[in-house]
């Protein structure tokens, strides 16, 4: 028995966001016979990612009754990071390491403000946003960063655009992260008292348990995840543009609130937020195969994003 | 005498298990001050309740003004002219003395524009009535209590009141603001307003009002002008109940003093020295806001002590957070289950293992699921916990079995002290008695236990020792055979021995 399969609620929630998923995918394959083949979906999968990873991360800090809005600067310092690290020939492995250790550290800073001191997390991460945006950009002096021709780039392309059994590296990465996602919320301590934090502070504090280590655990997750997806778009471009992941924060609570995420903490699922990312991810790749405008994308991306969430809050 | 204001007689409303008003007679008359006196839980809140229209009485009949009247909530009533102060105060710090007099009902002219002008001026002039010298466009919040209460009695003169009910108005004022209430009050009697003070400080009670009306278990027990009776018969009619025998005292060889408290400060306790052995059960008796429950959380250190030491066994320790007080071995169950007890949302086994998840996990931190799922059900089988199951969320179980996973989650850590507070308010007559007999199981087993309780019957009935607070002091303690209700009633209160 799972936390995941605790109640009949969320049990429900989960199933609603899996029909959803589903009748879409129906919709979409009859509209369009390209939809439905290996490459459309495999395209699909590794398209939606990027946003799932961050999704993990943030659905971990939602949990707890906060927010990360700092995610896409964060993707873009780690990019700048990795691509310089790359360029200047080190090897893949301490680029890699050198990103995600970054990425850490900053969520850690988080973190860091918002249990120590006591700042709101919408506030604290406002700041991680606007700082390590204005970090990236000093570093990159505002130019995309390529990781240039040699075999180490050539290695580290690997991760965005490799294949390991005819399935892309980024899938791979993708399912990885959510199944060490699923088993630490499930099976582990600090799974369980990020659910008790966001359902009760008080009564987590007076239960014994350090409150604070778990926020700064929770954002140095939701950094180093972060740090990950940068690394996959970075490596991808072969370069690293001090804009990416500009508005990134939005895509991935939209993904968190279409699993079935409380905002108010406590409440949700892992499974949850892999089916929203991927309602997200289809609809991206289907307004695409059906020609629609990207202006209209974004205006239809909202739409369906509103009517899901209208449907879960009548629905409970 | 006065004209009768405001009459209501056999006043009757039951919740389910519970009789909490059972014939109530409450008289208000003009020019007189009537004291509304009980002990927690005695029905004063739940009459006043009935009263504003707030619950809907079963039986009884409400004469207002000469006629039958019904009020269908605080709005109608408060238009009709009966205000009530309550405890915590119902305004807004950041909007002007004046905007809070008036919300909602602000003057304005024929465009909806508001009349600043004219309400500033009626402000004031409320304001200097009660001898506020304040301007009525000071911020709320730069306000002291005393002042901010002040406003709120300008708030009821505004509405023309003719019945004007203070609930424990000067819980949080200082001796000067006191004075100051009591004498807004004389002139209010003199103006002939009706007044209903509801304290439990005797002192107050034969200063200021002229008549008293004593409620017990939700009955009516007495009305008679203050002249007429003594402090201690008083406490007499507050408190004269027979005890029911649903306490199993239980013979325990005491052992060693296992925790003490050496001199303790913190907020709202002041140099408090506290003993409790193994195998005795001291209970802390006192009113709401005497100091109890801070002086718990201090012990537990969820609050930070101030002053003085905690001593385990003979050695001092230290303890600064909760965890250090469950690693010393001390198990806290709060008064405030939803608030500080539980995690509403989570299963009852998420809540259980809570505290004590070290012990069902590996040192990796992964979780040992079978090990903890086998001690839930131990404890839902020994505690007779009534849940469909240890996945069902413990906000769906009733008040008795949610007290029941509180304890047993504190028990999880296999405590040596175990500190109860309050730890059978809201909870049905039978499973009180179910806790009453897991408490005397742990005591049999030589757990040291602190129980705090309003519940005065429960304290004499339980405890082996029992220490009485009155602010943030201990102002008496009595071995089980010396205490009785008056007794412990009068260090309660503050009355000096």
């Amino acid at each position: 028995m799972t936390t995941a399969k605790k109640t009949l609620t969320t049990r429900l929630i989960e199933q609603k966001t899996l029909i959803a998923l589903i009748i879409m995918v129906i919709v979409v394959s009859l509209l369009n016979p390209n939809f439905f083949t290996t490459g459309n979906i495999l395209n699909t999968l590794r398209q939606t990612a990027v946003n799932a990873i961050i999704a993990v991360g943030m659905t971990m800090v939602i949990l707890t009754a906060g927010i990360d809005l700092s995610v896409g600067s964060i993707l873009a310092l780690c990019g700048a990071i990795s691509a310089s690290l790359i360029a200047s020939e080190l090897p893949v492995f301490i680029a890699v390491t050198a990103a995600l250790a970054a990425g850490a550290i900053v969520g850690g800073f988080s973190g860091i403000v918002i249990a120590k001191g006591k700042v709101q997390a919408f506030i604290a991460t406002l700041v991680s946003m606007t700082l390590v945006r204005g970090l990236t950009l000093v570093y990159t002096d505002g130019r995309p960063i390529s990781t240039g021709f040699t075999d180490v780039a050539d290695s580290f392309a690997f991760i965005g655009t490799g294949h390991m059994l005819g399935i892309p590296v980024p899938i791979w990465i993708m399912a990885f992260t959510f199944l060490a996602a699923w088993y630490l919320l499930n099976h582990t301590r600090l799974g369980r008292y990020i659910y008790a934090l966001g359902g009760n502070e008080a009564a987590t504090r007076l239960s014994g348990i350090n409150v604070d280590r778990i926020k700064i655990a929770v954002y140095s997750m939701c950094g180093l995840l972060s740090a990950l997806a940068g690394l996959i778009v970075t490596s991808r471009l072969s370069s690293a543009q001090p804009t990416a992941g500009a508005g990134y924060e939005l895509d991935a609570i939209a993904a968190v609130v279409l699993g079935g995420t409380s905002l108010m903490g406590g409440k949700g699922t892992i499974i949850g937020t892999l089916l929203g990312a991927l309602i997200i991810g289809v609809l991206n790749n289907a307004l695409n195969l059906l020609d629609v405008s990207s202006y209209y994308q974004m205006i239809a991306k909202a739409l369906v994003i509103l009517l899901a969430v209208l449907i879960d809050t009548k629905s409970k | 005498m006065g004209t009768e204001l405001l009459k209501l007689e056999g006043i009757e409303k039951s919740f389910p298990g519970v009789k909490a008003l059972d014939g109530v007679n409450l008289t208000v008359t003009a020019g007189r001050v009537m004291a509304l006196m009980g002990e927690n839980g005695a029905g004063k809140s739940t009459l006043m309740k009935v009263l504003t229209g707030i619950y809907k009485r079963d039986a009884g009949s409400m004469t207002y003004l000469g006629k039958k009247t019904e009020f269908k909530g605080p709005a109608q009533s408060q238009a009709a002219g009966i205000s009530i102060i309550h405890q915590e105060l119902n305004l807004l710090p950041e909007l002007s003395i004046a905007e809070n007099i008036f919300l909602g009902r602000e003057k304005t002219g024929a465009f909806g524009n508001i009349q600043w002008n004219t309400m500033y001026r009626e402000a004031d002039e409320l304001l200097q009535r009660l001898g506020v010298t304040r301007s009525s466009k000071t911020r709320l919040g730069d306000l002291g209590i005393g002042e901010q209460q002040m406003v709120e009695i300008a708030k009821a003169l505004s509405f023309e009141s003719r019945v004007i009910i203070m609930d424990e108005p000067t819980d949080a004022l200082t001796d000067t603001e006191t004075r100051a209430l009591f004498t807004v009050i004389n002139e209010l009697r003199d103006a002939g307003y009706g007044v209903v003070y509801i304290s439990h400080r005797l002192k107050e009670i034969f200063e200021i009002c002229d008549d008293v009306t004593i409620l017990r278990d939700g009955k009516f027990i007495a009305e008679m002008p203050v002249k007429d009776i003594t402090e201690d018969r008083l406490i007499e009619l507050m408190v004269g109940r027979k005890l029911e025998d649903q306490y199993p005292r239980i013979a325990v060889a005491k052992g060693n003093v296992s925790l003490e408290t050496d001199n303790i400060s913190a907020a709202g306790v002041n140099q408090v020295c506290l003993q409790v052995s193994e195998g005795e059960i001291v209970g802390i008796a006192g009113l709401m806001g005497a100091g109890r429950t801070e002086l718990m959380k201090a012990i537990f250190g969820a609050n930070p002590l101030t002053d003085g030491c905690i001593n385990l066994n003979g050695k001092k320790i230290t303890i600064n957070t909760p965890k250090d007080a469950l690693d010393a071995g001390i198990a806290f169950i709060s008064e405030d289950r939803k608030a500080d007890g539980l995690v509403l949302g989570l299963s009852v086994k998420e809540n259980m293992t809570l505290s004590a998840l070290r012990h069902f996990s590996h040192a990796s931190g992964q979780l040992h699921h079978s090990k903890e799922r086998d001690a839930v059900d131990e404890y839902i089988d020994t505690f007779n916990i009534k849940t469909p199951g240890r996945h069902q969320p413990v906000g769906n179980l009733s008040g008795g079995n949610q007290q029941k996973v509180a304890i047993a989650k504190g028990l999880m850590t296999r405590p040596k002290i175990l500190i109860l507070d309050e730890p059978t308010r809201g909870v049905d007559v039978g499973a009180k008695k179910e806790i009453y007999q897991l408490i005397n199981t742990f005591k049999k087993e030589g757990m040291s236990i602190i129980l705090v309780s309003s519940d005065m019957p429960e304290i004499l009935g339980m405890s082996d020792r029992i220490i009485v607070m009155h602010e943030g002091c201990i102002s008496g303690e009595f071995t089980a055979a010396e205490a009785n209700q008056e007794n412990i009633m009068a260090c309660a209160v503050g009355k000096k021995r």
